[in-house]
């Protein structure tokens, strides 16, 4: 089993149209969209789901005003603010349990928090898991952590575990990494994306990780491709693919269909292809 | 004043928005640009890098004695954050697990465990020509970004207008940015995916109770479905951006776009009217 995460640092380089692109070349795999936040890849690969799970993802705190004596102990402790006038502030409460053990009188109960849902669903190209986390809700790095814990228990005799990772380098794109094999970072030739790319480099650095580097909308900026060629080259990353910036992308995507399917012969599906046969080559030599 | 620049969906021109819109506010009014975009901050690539003045940002974190320990458990018991493990009367703590509730620190019987920090990231201080960038930067592999937009937030001037520059998605951090918005523009583009994301942000924003603006970028024609989409929820639009190859390479270089500063008066005459009704 080998698990490959596309990421990229700075957010909206592509890489859920190219994870979309990959899913359709790939053979044996599972996929899934870890970019829990904002989760793109079902309106790509049309995921039919299969079944549904509630995810809680963390605990949150109450207070029982009828046993509360207001001594405060509580707000003193809680390194969150999350204690207002001896309510708590749910969206600020990280349910670290500290004011529950402090409060003199019992007062304070803990209760498991509803963050988000998330699916095992199939689509033309294999078994997918996403998820969906619930409107301003937190702990998406959790909700990462379950869905690959979901998805490597599908995986047995299936080969690769595909990932459409998160813009960033915090909680969820560490989540996205631990346990991952091989990156795919997906950047553009911007003073934005060379400086975003070194940051996520810096990180996947402290991981057990093969980074690939692939620069979309090539034809943006010659002076920041060489920046980038030359990150790689210090670092030792191999750029396995080079796509022009096209507007087909957004063709494909508003007709709901990865590249490669809504036009087998577009310059950035024939490149992609180029680049898949690369990245299993690395994968393989490993 | 905060004002907010938002999306759900990443690269959507967010900075391009926020550098713009800072450029164009500050020959009126005075303004500070707020990068909170901590993961990647990206705001000061468009003017003068260099940093006048850096600060560190430190956050509680235990720190460990263990010839103290007896071994009594008491503290990775309580860790709801698996960050803390005993063995053989010796702490084994895990700095990346550590959310700093401090509940260690309190629990320990015989004060193995005693209030110590750690750096979460650095706020960094620039001066463009006529106002100051600020950016908070996260320490690459901490996981704290809510926290260090927090503390970048807290540095805003209450007497000027703070233009916002936050980080895509719809949870934490995105909550942490919107949390302290006055106002929100949401950035986005006529696809799917950015029609996707926005439904997912502007519902954080409503559950937060934060004014919504939004701004169409790479726009093309009035059929698309953003448009539809904020007639229907009655979302004003503040302008529309086309397409433009010369935006996109001045912006790939670094470089500000004099003519979008134009294109950018309707939303200043709007922060105008809000400045008046403060």
């Amino acid at each position: 089993m080998n698990e490959l995460v596309v990421l990229s640092g700075k957010g909206g380089t592509g890489k859920t149209s190219i994870t979309g692109a990959l899913a359709v070349l790939a053979k044996e795999k599972v996929l899934i969209d870890c970019d829990v936040d904002a989760a793109n890849l079902h309106l790509l690969l049309d995921p039919i789901i299969e079944e549904k799970f509630d995810f809680y993802g963390g605990i949150k705190a109450k207070i029982d005003q009828d046993i509360c004596t207001k001594c405060k102990r509580c707000s003193e402790v809680c390194q969150f603010s999350a204690i207002d006038d001896f309510v708590v502030n749910e969206m600020a409460c990280e349910g670290c349990k500290v004011c529950f053990y402090e409060c003199p009188v019992n007062a304070i109960s803990v209760h498991n928090h509803l963050t988000g849902e998330y699916y095992k669903s199939s689509t033309d190209y294999g078994p997918m898991v996403h998820a969906e986390i619930g409107i301003a809700e937190g702990n998406s790095g959790k909700l990462v952590a379950e869905v690959k814990k979901v998805a490597r228990e599908l995986v047995d005799k299936e080969q690769l575990i595909l990932i459409d990772g998160p813009p960033g380098i915090a909680c969820p794109v560490i989540s996205s990494l631990s346990g991952a094999d091989f990156a795919l970072i997906v950047t553009e030739p911007t003073v934005s994306g060379v400086h975003d790319l070194e940051r996520v480099v810096t990180l996947i650095r402290q991981f057990d990780v093969i980074p690939m580097v692939c620069i979309n909308k090539v034809d943006l900026s010659d002076y920041q491709v060489e920046k980038i060629e030359n990150i790689c080259i210090t670092e030792k990353i191999e750029i396995v693919g080079k796509i022009k910036y096209d507007p087909t992308f957004v063709d494909a995507l508003n007709q709901g269909e990865p590249i490669i399917e809504f036009d087998e012969n577009n310059e950035s599906s024939k490149e992609i292809k180029k680049m898949w046969s690369k990245i299993e080559k690395i994968i393989n030599s490993y | 004043m905060n004002i907010v620049i938002a999306s759900g969906k990443g690269g959507t021109g967010k900075t391009l928005l926020a550098t713009h819109l800072a450029q164009g506010v500050s020959e009126i009014r005075k303004v500070e640009l707020l990068d909170c975009d901590v993961e990647e901050p990206n705001s000061h690539l468009f003017f003068n890098p260099e940093v006048l003045h850096m600060e560190a940002v430190k956050i509680l974190s235990p720190e460990i004695n263990s010839q103290h320990c007896i071994g009594c458990n008491i503290c990775s018991e309580r860790c709801e954050f698996n960050a803390l493990s005993v063995v053989n009367k010796q702490v084994i703590f895990f700095p990346e697990l550590c959310h700093s509730c401090g509940g260690c620190i309190i629990f320990c019987p015989t004060d193995a465990i005693t209030k110590g920090d750690k750096i979460l990231g650095k706020i960094e201080y620039r001066e463009a020509d006529n106002f100051e960038i600020i950016s908070g930067r996260l320490e690459i592999g901490s996981a704290l970004a809510p926290e260090m937009i927090e503390k970048t937030i807290e540095k805003a001037n209450k007497n000027k207008i703070s233009i916002i520059d936050s980080p895509p998605g719809t949870s934490c951090s995105a909550i942490a940015a919107l949390s302290n918005a006055d106002f929100s523009i949401m950035v986005t583009e006529p696809t799917p995916y950015g029609l996707h994301d926005l439904k997912k942000a502007v519902l954080v924003a409503k559950k937060l109770e934060v004014h919504v603006g939004v701004v169409i970028n790479k726009y093309q024609d009035d059929k698309d479905i953003i448009t539809q989409y904020c007639q229907e929820e009655n979302l004003p639009i503040l302008i529309k951006i086309p397409y433009s190859k010369d935006i996109a390479e001045k912006y790939a270089n670094g470089k500000l776009s004099i003519n979008l500063t134009h294109e950018l008066r309707p939303i200043m005459d709007e922060i105008e009217r809000m400045v008046e009704n403060e």
